[in-house]
């Protein structure tokens, strides 16, 4: 296993399509609920404590070789909002893309011939990390330190946010990405025995309502 | 265009730059067209899907940066039934979503040759962006650099990666000229100076003969794509 492995994976600039995807910041902007670093910071830990456990747990498990397609299920039913579903598997199938041509595994080849317009896009992490010779704390960290990222990069271009601040939002947010972590590979490992249901189920509504307004906007810069 | 052969084709959408699609059939011909914003990317696009739709399978992905006005007026203007005409969202980057991660165009595309059947041309046109943006191989076979009379005849001696390396560069709205002061032949010859033998057009959309220099030269990189170069 290469350690490494996990900067490429996780680079904000790996070529997966998640630049064009705000995890729910141009909503919350244009509602007011970010209007700079604290609310920002505010956003984070509410979406890094609900979907990003989320989309830890589903990522730890899909490394560790849970069922992509049980793993895929659990993901519809704790993601309520069409929209939100739609914007999962385009980034999973992008993801997917580009981790079959950095990453060729068998595995990732059965799960495209499975999901030809995508899976969940913690499903494929999940793979992908396992493709690339990580584990499940790997994959798990990616997906949650995603479920950050995200927003705090699509919030600098939507408030000119000076990028210094929305830097400093991740870093203070570190150590709580560590738990969450910690928390979803325990939920994990606890699925190779009690199947999906251990998975957790958290959820933020207004992400989900967020969501939905947001698809329907006929101009914005994110498609998500 | 080269021939990987070391990457798995089972499944849909291996990889990128892959002349073959996963069924084995020769894929469509991808061209992009890029280039400032109001330059005259989508009227060209309209243009050439006129001159080349009765000839040829063709389909048209746009990139808005924030709106979807431009599949919109190629809807509005019914230069291909809908089917054909698909946008990508960009993220507020367009240059991002041509070069440095060209995922959701690729997906685009993809579904585009799954819907309407074999395609022969697809034509990819950039969100409006400044003077260094490309298409990545990966992405397109050959690309279109559109800019205008009326932004400056001093954009060809400037140059950048847009006028310097496109496959075309195309300089737009000559009806204009006379009456924004910009010397035409002027930039020939910066063009000429920046571009060596690559070829530029000078065209008008607005009078005769409108488009067909760049239809002649879409026609001619497709011959040369049939041919398997
Ligand atoms: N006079 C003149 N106007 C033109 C010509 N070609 C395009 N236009 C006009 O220029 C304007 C911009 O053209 P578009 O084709 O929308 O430009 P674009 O490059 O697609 O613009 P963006 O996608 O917004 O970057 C429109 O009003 C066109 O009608 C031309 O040859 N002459
Ligand atoms: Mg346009």
């Amino acid at each position: 296993m290469s350690r490494a492995a996990l900067l490429v994976l996780a680079d904000g600039r790996f070529p997966a399509g998640g630049h064009a995807h705000s995890g729910g910041a141009e909503a919350a902007v244009k509602a007011g609920r970010i209007s700079g670093a604290a609310s920002l910071a505010d956003f984070c830990r509410g979406r890094l404590q609900t979907a990003g456990s989320v989309a830890a747990a589903l990522a730890a498990a899909a490394a560790l070789g849970i069922d992509p397609v049980a793993l895929d299920r659990a993901a519809d039913a704790r993601t309520p909002s069409p929209a939100l579903r739609v914007a999962a598997r385009k980034l999973g199938r992008q993801l997917m893309r580009a981790a079959r041509a950095t990453w060729p595994s068998a595995e990732l080849d059965a799960l495209a011939r499975e999901f030809p317009k995508g899976a969940h896009q913690p499903v494929v992490l999940g793979l992908a990390a396992r493709a690339a010779g990580l584990g499940p704390v790997d994959a798990a960290y990616c997906a949650a330190y995603e479920s950050v990222s995200g927003p705090a990069t699509a919030t600098v271009r939507l408030l000119s946010l000076d990028p210094f601040d929305a830097t400093g939002v991740l870093a203070r947010l570190a150590p709580e990405t560590d738990r969450v972590v910690d928390r979803a590979v325990e939920a994990a490992r606890r699925v190779v025995d009690e199947g999906v249901d251990a998975l957790p189920a958290g959820s933020a509504p207004l992400l989900e309502i967020g969501a939905e307004i947001h698809a329907g906007w006929p101009v914005r810069l994110f498609a998500s | 265009m080269h021939l990987d052969h070391d990457h798995t084709h089972d499944g849909p959408g291996a990889v990128s730059a892959d002349a073959l699609r996963p069924d084995g059939g020769r894929r469509a011909l991808r061209i992009g067209l890029g280039g400032p914003v109001g330059s005259g990317k989508t009227a060209t696009v309209a243009a050439l899907c006129r001159a080349l739709r009765d000839e040829l399978s063709l389909a048209v992905v746009t990139n808005d940066i924030y709106t979807r006005e431009d599949a919109e007026f190629l809807l509005r203007e019914a230069v291909l039934p809908p089917e054909r005409i698909t946008a990508v969202e960009t993220g507020a980057c367009p240059h991002t979503a041509i070069r440095d991660d060209i995922s959701a165009n690729l997906e685009a595309v993809e579904d585009l040759e799954d819907a309407v059947g074999p395609l022969d041309l697809v034509l990819v046109e950039s969100g409006g962006d400044n003077l260094t943006a490309t298409f990545s191989k990966g992405l397109v076979d050959a690309q279109i650099f559109v800019i205008d009379v009326a932004g400056g005849d001093d954009i060809p001696r400037k140059g950048g990666p847009g006028v310097t390396t496109a496959d075309l560069l195309v300089v737009n709205k000559t009806d204009l000229a006379p009456y924004v002061g910009s010397d035409l032949a002027r930039m020939a010859a910066d063009a000429k100076a920046q571009r060596a033998e690559l070829p530029v057009v000078f065209q008008s959309l607005r009078s005769e003969p409108g488009v067909a220099d760049v239809a002649a030269w879409v026609r001619a990189q497709l011959a040369a794509w049939a041919a398997g170069a």
